[in-house]
């Protein structure tokens, strides 16, 4: 079964270890390797990018290594891709092809 | 509690290995002081490679290097007409109470002459210097260097989250531990410094971030930039990425920012977890971080690396499996096991400790049995630094 790994206890996103296709099953690890959740994702989630633990709320924190890494630009359902469609830098918007806003 | 079994040092301090080194303070003697060092057993020579000028940037590097408690003793063969003096760096290594010996080939009369003199102080060093045993002590005494180059996307996700979980192991036990490579901590400011211990640690964590993407301004690169393979790659934000590498030092609080320039070269002054300000190439990195006092050093790496260090274990980390397959001689830990579920981010991290025990009770590392004795003295230009009003 495809894995994705939760790399912070406080994270409420995991990172996918594997492609996982869309609707195919996936488990999540904690970091001392329990499973915390199984989900299948509305979407294709490639390995390396992340998938919500939970429901997160727009406005809210998106925390991955314990840290906030960014903001929910929308609201983002439990098991869901997680990236820069749904997701906005706290310092540095990075959504769509190339970066805005960078000044030098 | 650990313990592991060092070479206890005139000034207290530990080593887990007992080197002599051989500094040619400049790149004119590094021939035959490599010669002198070839001739016997435990000894590496170093140099520097930024000519014969007194930078004090340079000699704090060296110095650092000979007052490690990885070097039982020391010699310096120099020249004779360079600026930066064999002098200089013996009269600031004397007083840590290493056997250390000044001598110079235009003094001598030629690399022969030198060659036999520079055999002779150093055959009885090692002979000395066999005669220590190692004794136990706490992982207390410990510092460690952590590293990370060839970062691929296991990286963030395998190797990094798993050297974290043995450094905060490390950190629990006393121990003390220093990431550098200030560019990659772009983006992580206010992440770092609600971890720093202090209001002024907290300050210099901004003030070295800033200072070293005005660096790269100056050169036309934006540091906060996210590439398309970064995106691709399912990094979502500039703190992500940032993250993903500095999380290879933990999750305890920061202690302090280790800062050097011309006047200033920082040791961490007690135990925990430290910042250095320095250099994102990955070997004047780490020389940098053994120069301030490191005995050991936990380098990860996505695509692989040869690394080591003149006179430091260098522990290799893979978070990628097939790296690990293809690279194996020189990659002395497989955390891709986490990729797979076979094994947990933490029951990798505990491997990683207790490599990091052995390593320092003798054990070898892959770079050390092949005889790998990277060594590379970074400084800054001090006129760029000028010209930007960071000095």
């Amino acid at each position: 079964m495809r894995k994705a790994i939760q790399i912070d206890y406080r994270d409420n996103v995991a990172t996918a270890t594997g492609d996982v296709k869309k609707g195919e099953q996936v488990e999540i690890l904690s970091p001392d390797g329990k499973v915390i959740l199984k989900a299948k994702p509305v979407d294709d989630i490639a390995f390396g990018h992340k998938l919500s633990l939970r429901k997160i709320k727009k406005g809210e924190e998106i925390i991955k290594y314990g840290e906030v890494i960014g903001i929910a630009s929308k609201t983002i359902p439990t098991g869901e891709w997680v990236h820069t469609h749904n997701v906005d830098s706290a310092r540095l918007n990075t959504s769509g092809e190339e970066v805005k806003g960078v000044t030098a | 509690m650990t313990e592991f079994y060092g070479y206890e040092r005139p000034d207290g301090s530990v080593g887990v290995r007992n080197h002599l080194l051989v500094i040619a303070p400049i790149d004119c003697s590094y021939e035959p002081a490599k010669k002198i060092a070839e001739q016997v057993d435990g000894a590496v020579a170093v140099t520097q490679t930024y000519g014969c000028g007194a930078d004090s940037m340079l000699v704090h590097n060296l110095v650092g290097t000979a007052l490690n408690p990885n070097v039982a003793g020391v010699l310096i063969v120099g020249l004779g007409c360079e600026t930066l003096t064999g002098e200089m760096l013996l009269e600031q290594i004397e007083p840590s109470g290493k056997p250390v010996h000044n001598i110079t080939i235009q003094e001598l009369g030629g690399t022969l002459k030198t060659h036999e003199r520079g055999v002779r102080l150093l055959q009885e060093m090692a002979q000395d210097a066999a005669k220590l045993r190692r004794e136990p002590f706490p992982m207390s005494k410990l510092t460690l260097a952590v590293e990370c180059g060839g970062s691929d996307a296991t990286s963030g996700l395998a190797a990094n989250p798993a050297v974290g979980v043995a450094t905060d192991l490390l950190i629990d036990e006393g121990g003390t531990v220093m990431f550098g490579e200030t560019q990659e901590m772009s983006g992580t400011q206010q992440v770092l410094a609600r971890r720093a211990v202090s209001d002024q640690v907290a300050k210099d964590i901004y003030k070295i971030i800033e200072t070293q993407e005005s660096r790269l301004r100056a050169m036309g690169v934006d540091s906060r930039w996210m590439s398309k393979g970064n995106i691709d790659g399912g990094l979502t934000t500039i703190e992500e990425k940032s993250l993903g590498a500095v999380r290879k030092g933990g999750t305890k609080p920061i202690q302090g920012v280790l800062f050097n320039d011309w006047d200033r070269f920082d040791k961490p002054t007690k135990p925990g977890l430290y910042v250095m300000d320095g250099t994102g190439w990955d070997v004047p990195s780490v020389t940098h971080m053994v120069a301030a006092g490191a005995q050991m050093v936990c380098f990860t790496s996505g695509a692989g690396s040869t690394t080591g260090h003149a006179i430091a274990p260098v522990i290799k980390v893979t978070g990628n499996p097939q790296t690990y397959a293809k690279m194996s001689d020189n990659m002395d830990v497989n955390a891709g096991t986490i990729l797979d579920g076979s094994e947990s981010l933490n029951s990798v991290g505990r491997r990683i400790f207790t490599m990091m025990a052995d390593t320092a009770n003798g054990r070898l590392t892959k770079a050390e049995a092949l005889g790998y004795h990277d060594y590379i003295v970074f400084k800054r230009s001090r006129e760029a630094e000028h010209l930007l009003g960071h000095c």
